[in-house]
């Protein structure tokens, strides 16, 4: 039922997928190249579940099912983002069809680089949330009793925060954003879990929060409640790794599956930020 | 006293919700998932969240009335109790989301808008857009965030739980659960443990839900010694697009915004669908069902979609089954504004704008209304007993079940929009309840040795599946295949007694193979494979009670629908002889009720590997039971003769009491 690229007069018989393939953290990458057979309709989640059943390259040797995370398969979960021919994207709607109409040889796929690789195509995106504590992305209520309906909201206000609600940490942004550099942080032996995670957030507060994040400071300093924290949240904009850092490459907004307008909320933090620190200047 | 920690297992709406309930409460959570919580299946939930609201209360509504609709609904299948609760709080519920920064669509006013759904004549649902799941579900990770920088909550995320902790009196004192990165397995003590793992539809192989509703969580306990209950009422949703990986699925709420279901009169005709002029086209749902239309209940629209297809042979297409659904008459403004998020996914994986052409859909397994027993208790106005500690316990004392993982609500076919409402409901009002269980138990240490044998029984099943079987070929991918294409077949929408049998003894063997399974990795990091084969042989002991329940209830209710055991619609033309039938219909519904009006109970026997069926009674304490009679022919003297009846048992009741 998928409306076939007419530019694909003849299908081919067979895929060959080209996978960039490492064992673990910290050990060397290595390629490998799948073929299977061609079906109508695939998606690279339904070529990489035909190369889990098959388990075998091209030439024949038995090797280990690619490691990858998919969650929902609508793209919405945002958990299989991945390099395909180069682009980063989420694997559930990258169509077979459309890839081989750009590539006829073969599809490439690749583990994101600005995050640790866990292994095969599977990263460790665990910064990016933390990102998201950075900034105090939530609204601060009180309780969570019932204490009667929230303020009423225009409809133009429910229309500027929806597109920026709708970011599901997939890490498109970040994985295309010049200024987002890899920070690895490995286990050092006889740490504790709690130890280990506050040197690892340590590490990740020193490096850029990155476009989602800053999407978040703006959807949440404009709800009626969630401004109560603006301050803070621009605070957090401000210091090492915040708004300063852009370089306002665009890109994030270029590569974003959900199309979240995230120049426009860089732009209006970068004046948000300024404003607050003119003003926390005069407060001294 | 010691510290109160409780385990939650689950970061759906449901798990969520529990954990930022128990932090208000003071307890310290340990929060366990498959996946970062913020990417649980919740987030594919789109059309919106019921309850009613001052708009339709002015129109005759009252939390009564959903909570009638929901029973109604439901098949009468659904303990009454927490039903009247959950549509008691849902206008809270709303308020609450509200608060937490949910954009809900606005009205021009700046209300919140709502839509209609299926099932129900007023407009109910709150709506976020098309992706009210996922919008619900931010806000909800959101607080949880906040109680984890608080250091309230330690998130353990990328880990699956392996199994509860049962000490010598048979309480749950904690889980075993498995990194799945490292592959660590690790025993974590609790004074309680929650259960909030959502559906099974993995067990189907290809389904609306996500890559980790396998089950396996719900089935693990049940193979602890938890009753499952329900097992065989899976809702098949109406629309979903069909895919090779799987079935998208297309919410009600494009019905609810004024879609319209419709095939050609002439079987596979030719034409592009705008072409063909409205007489030429059978708008089926419309002209059967006046009255509700498109937004007949799911089962009923499923059963209907699929009456067309497969027996009237008007599907869209001649080589695979599908019907339209039409949007294309509806501005393109308001459709972006109110269902932007579903129609993007069609545009994305369809390649076709359905703004501009009617989309091609057919039902697909979306939604598990049985799930772990789980017990409460009512009060004294037919609700639940707020703060009670045996609400939505599962029979394992302090092992607790919320959200779609336990059987409440939903009974025999759930109403749209109703999902969400209970996953938040049962999270929140569960939260009081876990902290008095907490409160009642002797708050000793769990021994070392419990925590290192529970532990120890999960590495040797572990190091059992990477190296026991050398020599066999059987492979989990392939033995999960065969699995869910039999099960689709089998046991959706049409059950048969004679298929059911079948794939009970061939399910049987699968699991035997599956038992067997020899994995093309054996490493210890990271090893999808082993995790994949274990959640797959933890998938057949839910699918045999879905097969083995569905094959011992002779009857059709909601989702469950056998044709074979259909109550004929009444033929007779002369007045008298039609009452005279009316009665004999009423009769025959009242005789079945008797019999199979019930929950049915599984336990799991391990030694025939089986699972072993009692029944339950329904409460039915508040709304008596009543037929259910979308478009069936002579529903009107039906209802009729079932309303004496109903005034004349009241009537009696009164003098017998008085």
């Amino acid at each position: 039922m998928i409306a076939q690229e007419p530019t694909l007069k003849n299908r081919p018989e067979f895929i060959n997928v080209r996978i960039k393939r490492q064992n673990g953290p910290g050990q060397e990458p290595y390629w490998e190249l799948h073929k299977i057979k061609y079906e109508p309709e695939m998606n690279v989640i339904s070529v990489l579940q035909r190369i889990a059943a098959q388990a075998t390259t091209v030439d024949g040797k038995r090797v280990t099912p690619v490691t990858w995370d998919c969650g929902c398969l609508e793209e919405v979960c945002g958990a299989c983002t991945m390099v395909v021919n180069g682009r980063v994207r989420q694997s559930c709607s990258a169509l077979v069809d459309r890839l081989l109409a750009d590539n006829p040889d073969e599809i490439v796929l690749e583990p994101m680089s600005k995050f640790p690789v866990i292994r095969d195509l599977m990263v460790d995106r665990e910064r990016l949330f933390r990102g998201l504590q950075r900034v105090k992305g939530w609204v601060p209520v009180d309780s969570y009793y019932d204490m009667g309906p929230g303020e009423r909201q225009l409809r133009d206000t429910q229309e500027q925060n929806y597109p920026l609600s709708q970011c599901m940490s997939c890490g498109c942004c970040l994985e295309a954003c010049p200024q987002f550099l890899k920070i690895e942080v490995p286990r050092k032996e006889g740490e504790t879990d709690e130890q280990y995670e506050a040197r690892k957030y340590a590490e990740y507060d020193k490096g850029f929060v990155g476009a989602n994040a800053i999407s978040q400071v703006m959807l949440f300093n404009n709800h009626p409640t969630g401004k109560a924290l603006a301050k803070e949240r621009l605070d957090a904009l401000t210091g090492p790794g915040g708004i300063a850092t852009c370089g306002n490459a665009q890109n994030c907004v270029a590569v974003c599956p959900k199309e979240i307008p995230l120049t426009t909320s860089i732009a209006r933090a970068g004046r948000a930020t300024t404003v607050h620190a003119i003003k926390k200047w005069f407060e001294r | 006293m010691a510290e109160k920690r409780v385990a939650v297992v689950g970061g759906g709406l449901a798990g969520l919700a529990s954990v930022m309930k128990l932090t208000e409460l003071g307890v310290k959570v340990d929060l366990f998932s498959l996946t970062p919580v913020k990417r649980s299946h919740s987030v594919c939930a789109q059309g919106g969240i019921n309850s009613c609201n001052d708009q339709t209360r002015q129109l005759g509504d009252s939390e009564w009335k959903h909570f009638d609709d929901t029973v109604y609904g439901g098949d009468f299948l659904n303990h009454q109790p927490p039903v009247k609760e959950m549509a008691m709080w849902a206008p809270k519920v709303i308020d609450l989301m509200d608060r937490l920064g949910v954009p809900f669509n606005r009205t021009g006013e700046g209300f919140i808008d709502r839509r209609r759904f299926g099932g129900t004549l007023y407009k109910r649902t709150a709506f976020a857009g098309a992706t009210t799941g996922q919008q619900l579900l931010y806000a909800l990770d959101e607080q949880v965030r906040r109680q984890e920088a608080e250091g309230m909550v330690r998130k353990y995320e990328f880990w699956d739980f392996l199994r509860p902790i049962l000490d010598e009196q048979g309480n749950c004192r904690g889980i075993v659960a498995q990194d799945m990165v490292s592959m660590e397995i690790r025993s974590f003590p609790a004074d309680a443990a929650v259960m909030a793992t959502g559906g099974c539809g993995l067990v189907y192989g290809r389904s609306t839900m996500s890559v980790f509703c396998n089950g396996s969580a719900a089935s693990r306990c049940f193979q602890a010694g938890a009753k499952y209950a329900n097992g065989e009422f899976i809702q098949v949703h109406p629309t979903a697009i069909p895919g090779a990986d799987k079935l998208r699925l297309m919410s009600e709420s494009a019905r609810g915004e004024g879609g319209r279901v419709w095939v050609p009169r002439k079987a596979q005709d030719p034409r592009a669908p705008q072409e063909i002029p409205d007489s030429d086209r059978y708008y089926f749902l419309e002209e059967r069902y006046p009255e509700y239309g498109n937004l007949v209940p799911r089962d009923i629209a499923t059963r209907e979609i699929f009456d067309i297809c497969v027996n009237e042979g008007l599907s869209v297409e001649d080589d695979r089954m599908c019907v339209y659904l039409d949007l294309t008459h509806i501005p393109a403004a308001e459709l972006d504004r109110k269902l932007g998020g579903i129609l993007e996914i069609y545009e994305k994986f369809q390649g076709v704008d359905p703004r501009v052409e009617p989309m091609k859909i057919f039902p697909a397994v979306h939604y598990s209304m049985g799930g772990l027993w789980a017990d409460y208790v009512k009060s004294s106005d037919n609700g639940l007993e707020p703060g009670a500690p045996e609400n939505h316990m599962t029979n394992i004392p302090g092992l607790y079940a919320i959200g779609e993982c336990d059987y409440h609500y939903h009974g025999g076919n759930r109403l749209g929009a109703n999902s969400l409402l209970s996953c938040i409901f049962t999270g929140l009002f569960t939260g009081p309840s876990i902290v008095n269980y907490i409160d009642s138990q002797p708050h000793d240490a769990v021994s070392q040795e419990l925590l290192d044998s529970a532990r120890q029984a999960e590495v040797d099943r572990h190091q059992h599946l990477l190296t026991g079987n050398e020599g066999s070929q059987e492979n989990p991918y392939l033995i999960h295949q065969e699995l869910g294409d039999l099960m689709t077949r089998v046991a959706t929408v049409v059950r048969k007694n004679d298929q059911l049998s079948e794939a009970l003894v061939k399910v049987d063997e699968l699991h035997q193979r599956a038992m067997k399974v020899n994995l093309s990795d054996t490493g210890g990091w990271t090893n999808q494979n082993v995790l994949f084969a274990k959640a797959l042989q933890d998938m057949f002991p839910l699918a045999k009670c879905i097969l083995k329940g569905a094959l011992q209830r002779d009857e059709c209710r909601g989702a469950h629908y056998k044709p074979d055991f259909q109550k004929p619609p009444l033929t007779a033309e002369d007045p008298a002889e039609r009452r005279r039938q009316a009665e004999a219909w009423c009769d025959e519904f009242e005789a079945n009720n008797e019999r199979y009006l019930k929950s049915t109970i599984a336990t799991w026997n391990a030694d025939t590997m089986q699972p072993d069926l009692t029944y339950e009674d329904v409460d039915t304490s508040s709304i008596p039971p009543r037929p259910r009679l979308y478009g069936l022919v002579g529903a009107d003297i039906i209802e009729e003769v079932w309303k004496e009846r109903a005034k004349a048992k009241a009537e009696a009741g009164q003098y017998a009491t008085t």
